[in-house]
């Protein structure tokens, strides 16, 4: 079966290989943990043994920003994003009051700021990229045009690794 | 522009041409899907952008669809490593 070129750049294969073999990896690990304890940490689903959809769509994105590398500012910003998540997830909920009550304090700082803002086109593109908040606009698009270029392989291995599972 | 805005934010780098914002958007408007065929015709920077959005949200939107799909077919395979061994294989 040839295989399927998504947009042909020099790197693009190979951040294919190795986002394909980590994102391999860890559904494997996904699913031997979800074998092993009868019921995982399921969050909306009834159901205890189903392996719930935001996993895997963290571990997509986990295993992309590390297949990537630090050297992208998008992904270690998407890396810190996602450890600090898995931080707070994983604490008491005390913190979780703390970090509220900064957040707080930073939205109301921020509402007197927006009002004289309009959102531009490059302001919405700085919340779909990670990161995107602290980056000039010629950085920004660079690291946009790269965030594309590596979402639509990670899209492209999803799509060939569930037509494979079906068989 | 927020062009303008970054310019002041930094002290010591160079200004940022409205050319060198052209040739990136220009170079971006390029990976998008729909624009491969037309090449020849321009299309403003606004637009691009504008497409450049659309198609980081369609992007998303196709990531959670297909993890949806994964998580339903993992819970049903029970031969993982023998789908594994063969997806490593067939990349």
């Amino acid at each position: 079966m040839a295989p399927k070129y998504t947009i042909a750049t020099r790197h693009a294969k190979g951040i294919r290989t190795r986002f394909a073999s980590r994102f391999l990896r860890s559904l494997l690990r996904l699913k031997s943990s979800s074998n092993r304890f009868g019921g995982s940490q399921s969050n909306d689903e009834g159901i205890g043994k189903r392996i719930s959809t935001d996993r895997i769509k963290i571990a997509a994105y986990a295993s992309m920003a590390r297949a990537v590398g630090p050297r992208r500012a998008w992904s270690r910003a998407l890396l810190f994003k996602l450890r600090n998540r898995a931080r707070i997830h994983g604490v008491s909920r005390k913190r979780c009051l703390v970090s509220e009550k900064k957040n707080k304090k930073r939205v109301i700082r921020n509402k007197v700021v927006a009002i004289s803002r309009e959102p531009s086109r490059a302001d919405t593109l700085r919340k779909l990229v990670p990161g995107g908040d602290s980056m000039d606009t010629c950085v920004l698009l660079e690291e946009t045009a790269h965030y594309i270029k590596c979402l639509a392989t990670q899209v492209t291995v999803m799509q060939s690794i569930a037509d494979r599972l079906l068989l | 522009m927020s062009s303008r805005r970054s310019r002041s934010r930094q002290s010591g780098s160079s200004r940022i041409s409205d050319d060198q914002i052209l040739d990136l958007v220009t170079r971006l408007q390029q990976l998008l899907p729909e624009s491969r065929n037309r090449r020849s015709e321009k299309v403003s920077a606004a637009k691009a952008l504008q497409e450049t959005c659309n198609y980081i949200k369609s992007l998303h939107r196709e990531v959670d669809d297909l993890s949806e799909r994964l998580s339903e077919l993992l819970e049903t395979t029970d031969t993982t490593q023998a789908a594994i061994i063969r997806n490593l294989l067939m990349q």
